[in-house]
């Protein structure tokens, strides 16, 4: 391996410690980000938003979890999308998530720690990854 | 394109987001000749070339994504708003903010439904960011009025990235609707 420069270093524990917070955001580790850009919204992001919460409070898991918005993957061919981070698992961008799947997801991939396999499109795409 | 008019003010109030607004206002007034919006934010704002690019779908600077040459939100709402007969204004300062306001006339078969506002202003809520949001809703047809800020739904019920926050907003919200 090629010696590392301090600022390397430096980057690393960055990228180290954004990793930590993600898992662990004020003691939730599962985290659900839905797509809201206008490809989002406009094939029904904000509907799976809602199901998604809904979903969670049904199925009692959504005191560890954490629901964001953000803006487009830049996926819009399968809006709309939606990320999942959580430990022990992939993460992962599912896509064509349309509101009726919602509890699939909830229940397949949060509860039982399985992939949606029909909808699974990427990680995050470097469109949206900060530098 | 979008549906209902709740998609079009989320695709506003993601904007305002993404120009780092502090502070977004949303206004939804229902009367009886139709429906008013007002989306107003204090984010960088545009000159009056940006205003002009930020109509043209084809026009994007590609600065929010790069290597990205389209942009629709806004072009979405002007030429539902033009299909409809009603009216749209965009107006923004550099460095001060940005306002859109649009009516859409309840007597066009054009005009989209408005959808459920509960659950757009719990989408708003939210969205990305620490900015402020306040929500204002009149409907004449019940005389229905209500106005709400985020920093007031978090006292309430804490955190509102939490999913089981969200869910009492949610229902919070829904409450309001029913008058």
């Amino acid at each position: 391996m090629a010696k590392m420069t301090l600022d390397q270093l430096r980057a690393l524990r960055a990228k180290k410690q954004e990793e930590l917070e993600r898992r662990n955001v004020e003691g939730k580790d599962i985290q659900v980000i839905v797509g809201m850009g206008t490809c989002g919204i406009a094939a029904g992001a904000k509907l799976t938003f809602d199901a998604i919460v809904a979903a969670l409070e049904k199925h009692n898991i959504a005191s560890r979890v954490v629901v964001r918005q953000t803006g487009c993957m830049g996926l819009c061919y399968v809006e709309p999308t939606v990320e999942v981070v959580m430990p022990d698992m992939p993460p992962v961008i599912y896509g064509k998530m349309t509101s009726e799947f919602a509890e699939e997801l909830v229940v397949k991939h949060l509860v039982e720690h399985s992939l949606l396999d029909n909808h699974i499109f990427d990680r995050p795409a470097v469109d949206i990854v900060k530098h | 394109m979008h549906f209902t008019v709740g998609d079009f003010v989320l695709d506003l109030a993601q904007n305002s987001v993404e120009a780092d607004a502090r502070a977004i206002e949303v206004a939804i007034d229902e009367g009886a000749d139709g429906l008013r919006v007002r989306v107003a934010d204090d984010g960088r704002g545009m000159s009056a070339s940006e205003r002009d690019r930020a109509l043209d779908p084809l026009a994007n600077s590609g600065a929010k994504h790069p290597g990205r040459k389209v942009g629709f939100g806004l072009p979405f709402i002007q030429q539902a708003v033009e299909l409809a007969g009603g009216t749209f204004s965009l107006e923004s300062v550099l460095g001060r903010g940005t306002e859109v306001r649009f009516f859409f006339p309840s007597n066009s078969v054009d005009s989209p439904p408005l959808g459920d506002v509960g659950q757009l202003f719990s989408a708003l809520i939210s969205l990305a960011g620490n900015a402020e949001m306040r929500l204002r809703r009149t409907r004449s047809r019940d005389g229905l009025k209500y106005e709400i800020t985020k920093s007031e739904l978090e006292a309430a019920v804490g955190d509102l990235g939490s999913a089981a926050s969200l869910a009492l907003v949610r229902q919070f919200l829904a409450s309001q609707e029913e008058g």
